[in-house]
């Protein structure tokens, strides 16, 4: 093709008509459907926008003054009005049905989605990987795989978007809120903040990076930092002492939390509520609001002591407990070390001992 | 192409004698009256000067959004800008537009009364805009307020150092000044028709404000409430929205917009009340579906309560109340659509002429065809995830806003210019200004909805380079849109002076207005009318015409 | 439409054009009906503007129940009970204010209105005293608050189990809602206190015992609405789980 244009004039062409997009790529499973959903939009739009220019426009030609002098009154027809109102209520209403199966769709996860944090501050984005992998203003996902975003503000009301994967959610401080996607298509595309949070709001912005599986793997090994969220998490576990009530003995003070995710539980107060990401972390911040039956209120609440990495740290930890062994050790370990002159255990310490001092991760 | 312009011999005609711009002289008369019509000049005056504060302010934003980076003025420079921009042009140009001086100037007279209910909260109300408008001019010029219009908490309670509390209250003040005129029409049509009156032989632009009226009345001060609340937070820290204190952000977003979504349908109501007017007289014919018309707009006010919501559908509020508010916007839209239809049946074997309000009028019909019809693309809920917070909002709202309620304010304008002051406008000039506008706008807008869909965040002052085509397009249409709004200006006050002499009834319209003189007397009526015709009574109107009598003058 | 126009000013109807007639009304009928719906309008969008506090303190009394009982038990109910009762009897010196001005009984109305003057002020020194309190005990949200009060045993409120931390925290945000509904209800006090000044100096040169008792008994509309919106706010506020 090149060879009739000069190759200038072509590079700006194509430049120029694929940047020239009308609509981003579409990079996630669900972006055709949304798409799809759009184009209808579009097409009842202009069959409206249509038939209202050509009422308008085919009436001034028709009925100028010129060509009819004298104006009919003509008071109203109730049949006109029901068809123009049945008709586009149930365009409308084809709309809305459309949309909330594809708000369904976007806001409900599927239970296989591999889970990765997402933190929002001032102005940067960062995404913590369970694996212990961390990321500012960049998110690496694999390609196939259904990941979900759990993600929480650190201060003001941001809004993650990718719109090449056609979602996009807030996120709020005090609440995490989820979105989830099946990327298809390897590439780089962008990453918006759309919520208006302050002084550098358009340079809130990163790449999220689809790549093949095995380039994720290798990925995946070399980004990370040693330490697996839940590993970090088991760390601060221990160190804030929540081990002491948790511990999972018979009679313990606090509820035993291992294999306590996605189950259902008995407050003081009748209710019952999903152990879900939500609830661990606001049991870790109001826990009186959040006591289980059975149990007196006496845990102590840990707002402004860890940070919202710290509490995604925790939450990881927790859902992936499958039993109090090391729990037991760690509790061990620190009455060994509270209690000098005691037996030591005989057991060989497995888990770092708790670093008095250092809170915040 | 003809008219239906019909004008008293100009070499013989003159102003009335009396009427109630010289019916007393000073400005003492003017900042003391208790004239609806004066009310109404005033308020003509105060908007236009803050329209173009606001106009200004959009020119500087889309100068900067020219380039990619940020270079043409500091992050927060620009964020003060659009957050102005936002703040005047719908709290302190839109909200009041028609309402506060077209309304103000016709209400009395179209159902037959001497002034409104309440002259004094009137005239109260004109001081507290005045007062919002200083307070916002403040804000401004201490250093100017970054918080976005919509004042999202946490931002604007901790995170912001900037004058919040001067704009919270301007706001405040500005609220009351809507409360009080809504008040006034809601009074004012239940108690003050002349005899004979009744609800259903008022022109629709009666209907129009009433409906307009209720939401100004029982939304704003929920909106009130809010900002006090933000102001508390602020000066006290006492913690309402705060996560940290136990507070709830999303709190706000439900208070705030539980107001600022009745707000946009305050905004259009008038105007589509002055659509009703203007497509009617150019026509030559009553309204089509004069019941379906007024009911809509009670319909719109009534289910505009009911949708706040819409504008939170991906701020974590629970998939089924998403679910509940969606269906509701849904509804709302129908309402807009049997009104387009109705307007354009209306033209259906009219006599048609295309005089400058005409224009405006079907400038407004397809523009706010689109804009609606863009909303309903929004109230879809798993559409609206990709399209919030993006241009395609911005396009979307000021395809309404400006496109529909805008022009809708200059066909108004143009259509009562000669009732007001008694003197008509350049035709010529005048139609040219419509057209610039009307071009002027698409350029603008439109590459907008597609750049919403491509991503681009709103209130972003640098975006990706492969957005800037599009950018430049409405950075042009921008420039000719500033042509088309100025244009007015000039020739609006040219023809105080040496517009052409426009008599009682230049459009050959029906409606009480048009049955005294221009400008009108004071009181209005030297007699109070009794009312045995319908509105839009084209034929009664003929009839008339036969036996004119001549007015005071 | 002139040719159609009758008049509806004959020359008997000049007698009944009294000076407070405004000139855009017809007639007295009208301008009353007019001032009494105006004042029930404005009424309606001030029980919106509470509206939007009495939907915060819905959301956060069912989130943090404990907390608001702990700071409802702070409150003085004898302090907050003797305000309703003199609010309740400014309502009926009110009410014998309107009566005064129907009756033309110009120093019996100037009588009432000053009786009202003084239960409203009474009213408000009492919420002057209680604030007080609140400064000096630490409840004020944002200014001085702590909570430390609610965690431990308090010797005063012996029936008040001391809260958790967290739930003692959230204690500010009932007051936040303290201060700003009594607040807001005390300014709305503070206005109509302040007009009810204006309206004795005008109701004792004549102005509303010669047959224009519209003021008085819009202002009567008005002052009996904050009334209610007290009557409402007294049990919200005072009386959580008080089981005496």
């Amino acid at each position: 093709m090149h060879y009739f244009i000069s190759p200038v004039l072509w590079q700006f062409l194509v430049n120029w008509l694929t940047h020239f997009a009308l609509f981003p790529p579409e990079a996630s499973a669900i972006a055709p459907y949304a798409d799809a959903l759009y184009f209808f939009l579009i097409l009842i739009s202009l069959v409206g926008m249509v038939i209202v220019m050509a009422l308008v426009g085919g009436f001034s030609i028709l009925y100028r003054k010129d060509r009819n002098p004298e104006a009919t009154q003509i008071e109203g027809s109730t049949l006109l009005e029901a068809t123009w109102t049945i008709i586009p209520l149930a365009l409308f209403m084809v709309c809305f049905v459309w949309g909330a199966l594809l708000y369904f769709r976007i806001y409900n996860p599927p239970a296989n989605a591999m889970n990765i944090y997402i933190v929002g501050k001032q102005w940067m984005w960062k995404a913590e990987h369970p694996g212990g992998q961390h990321e500012i203003n960049s998110l690496h996902v694999p390609m196939g795989r259904p990941v979900q975003l759990t993600m929480i503000s650190q201060d003001v009301f941001h809004s993650y978007s990718i719109p090449a994967f056609r979602v996009k959610r807030e996120v709020i401080p005090g609440r995490y809120t989820t979105v989830w996607f099946t990327a298809t298509q390897p590439g780089t595309y962008h990453l918006f903040c759309t919520q208006y949070c302050g002084t550098l709001h358009s340079q809130m912005i990163g790449e999220v990076v689809v790549m093949k599986p095995d380039d994720y793997e290798a990925w995946t090994q070399g980004s990370t930092s040693g330490m697996s969220l839940a590993q970090n998490g088991e760390r601060l576990f221990a160190s804030m002492g929540c081990n002491a009530c948790h511990s999972g003995n018979a009679g313990a003070r606090g509820p035993n939390l291992a294999e306590a995710y996605a189950t259902r539980v008995q407050l003081t107060n009748g209710s019952y509520a999903m152990v879900d990401d939500a609830f661990l972390r606001d049991s870790i911040l109001n826990p009186t609001m959040h006591t289980t039956a059975g149990y007196a209120p006496i845990m102590p609440t840990y707002q402004g002591q860890i940070s919202e990495e710290g509490l995604i740290d925790l939450v990881e930890y927790i859902k992936q407990l499958k039993s109090n062994s090391r729990v037991q050790q760690t509790l061990n370990t620190s009455q060994v070390q509270s209690q000098a002159q005691s037996p030591a255990s005989s057991q060989v310490q497995q888990t770092a001992p708790a670093t008095p001092g250092m809170v915040k991760p | 192409m003809s008219t239906i312009v019909t004008l008293p011999d100009q070499q013989t005609a003159s102003l009335p004698k009396r009427s109630y711009l010289n019916e007393e002289y000073g400005l003492k008369s003017w900042l003391l009256t208790g004239d609806h019509k004066r009310i109404a000049i005033l308020y003509l005056i105060s908007i236009t000067f803050f329209f173009f504060i606001g106009g200004a302010m959009a020119g500087l934003i889309r100068l900067e959004l020219l380039t990619p980076p940020t270079d043409l003025m500091a992050a927060d420079t620009y964020n003060k800008l659009f957050t102005m921009h936002g703040i005047i042009m719908v709290f302190l140009f839109l909200v009041p537009s028609v309402p506060a001086t077209i309304g103000n100037f016709l209400i009395p007279i179209m159902v037959g009364a001497k002034d409104l209910a309440f002259p004094k909260i009137n005239l109260l109300s004109w001081y507290l805009y005045v007062v919002g408008g200083i307070l916002v001019l403040a804000a401004l010029t201490l250093g100017g307020v970054d918080t976005g219009w919509t004042f999202t908490t946490p931002l604007s309670t901790h995170y912001l150092n900037t004058h919040v509390i001067t704009a919270g209250l301007a706001i405040f003040v500005a609220g009351f000044s809507s409360i009080f005129t809504g008040l006034n029409f809601i009074v004012t049509v239940h108690r003050m028709r002349a005899p004979g009156m009744t609800w259903f032989r008022l022109p629709l632009f009666v209907w129009s404000h009433y409906a307009a009226s209720i939401l100004m009345v029982l939304g704003t001060p929920v909106l009130a409430i809010t900002l006090v609340l933000v102001i508390l937070e602020r000066v006290m820290g006492i913690g309402v929205f705060d996560p940290a204190k136990g507070g709830d952000p999303l709190l706000f977003q439900h208070l705030f917009w539980f107001y600022s979504h009745p707000a946009v349908y305050i905004m259009i109501l008038p105007g589509m009340g002055v659509i009703s007017e203007v497509i009617s007289t150019f026509s030559r014919k009553r309204v089509f579906g004069y019941t379906a018309v007024a009911f809509s707009s009670v319909a719109i006010a009534v289910f505009g309560f009911f949708v706040w919501a819409h504008h939170m559908f991906i701020m974590g509020v629970s998939n089924y109340s998403a679910l509940v508010f969606s269906l509701l916007t849904m509804l709302v839209a129908v309402p807009s659509a049997i009104k387009i239809f109705n307007w354009a049946a209306t033209l259906y074997k009219g006599s048609i002429t295309f005089e400058t309000p005409m224009l405006y009028a079907f400038g407004f019909m397809g523009l706010f065809t689109i804009g609606g019809l863009t909303g309903v693309f929004l109230g879809s809920m798993g559409m609206d995830i990709h399209l919030t917070e993006t241009y395609f909002i911005v396009a979307h709202f000021h395809f309404v806003m400006v496109g529909g309620m805008l022009m809708a304010f200059l066909a108004g304008i143009h259509f009562w210019w000669p009732k007001m002051t008694g003197r008509m406008y350049p035709e010529g000039l005048s139609k040219l200004a419509a057209l610039t506008t009307f071009i002027g706008f698409n350029l603008t807008f439109f590459p907008q909805f597609i750049l919403g869909y491509l991503g681009m965040p709103r209130r972003y002052a640098a975006y990706p380079p492969e957005f800037q085509v599009l950018n430049v397009l409405s950075t042009a249409g921008a420039t000719v849109l500033g042509v088309g709004y100025l244009l007015p200006m000039l020739y609006l006050v040219w023809s105080l002076k040496y517009g052409k002499i426009a008599g009682a009834n230049p459009w050959q319209a029906t409606g009480l207005e048009w049955q005294i003189q221009s400008p009108p007397l004071t009181e209005n009526f030297v007699e109070t009318p009794v009312v045995d015709y319908e509105a839009y009574d084209y034929e009664w109107l003929a009839n008339k015409t036969k036996h004119e009598v001549q007015t005071v003058g | 439409m002139d040719s159609q126009a009758i008049a509806t000013h004959p020359e008997q109807e000049h007698a009944e054009h009294p000076p407070y007639l405004r000139h855009h009304f017809a007639t007295v009928e009208q301008q009353k009906e007019t001032s009494t719906f105006g004042m029930w309008l404005f009424l309606l969008t001030e029980i919106m503007f509470f509206g939007g506090l009495f939907t915060a303190y819905l959301i956060y009394r069912n989130w943090y129940y404990p907390a608001f009982v702990a700071g409802s038990h702070q409150l003085s109910i004898v302090l907050g009970a003797t305000n309703t009762a003199v609010l309740i009897c400014s309502s009926f010196t009110m009410a014998m204010a309107v009566y005064s001005s129907e009756m033309r009984w110009r120093k019996a109305l100037v009588g009432w209105l000053l009786a009202t003057i003084v239960l409203g002020s009474v009213f408000l020194g009492i919420k002057a005293v209680e604030y007080h309190e609140k400064w000096e005990k630490h409840h004020v949200p944002g200014l001085n608050f702590s909570a430390a009060g609610f965690m431990h045993e308090d010797p005063n409120y012996p029936e008040d189990k001391p809260l958790p931390r967290d739930m003692a925290e959230k204690t500010q945000v009932y007051f936040s809602l303290y201060f700003a509904m009594t607040g807001m209800h005390a300014l709305h006090m503070v206005i109509g206190v302040s007009i009810l000044i204006i309206l004795v100096i005008r109701a004792w040169g004549g102005a509303y015992t010669q047959g224009h008792m519209t003021t008085i008994e819009n202002f009567g509309l008005y002052w009996h609405f904050v009334d209610i919106v007290w009557i409402f706010l007294f049990p919200l506020l005072y009386l959580i789980s008080r089981h005496q």
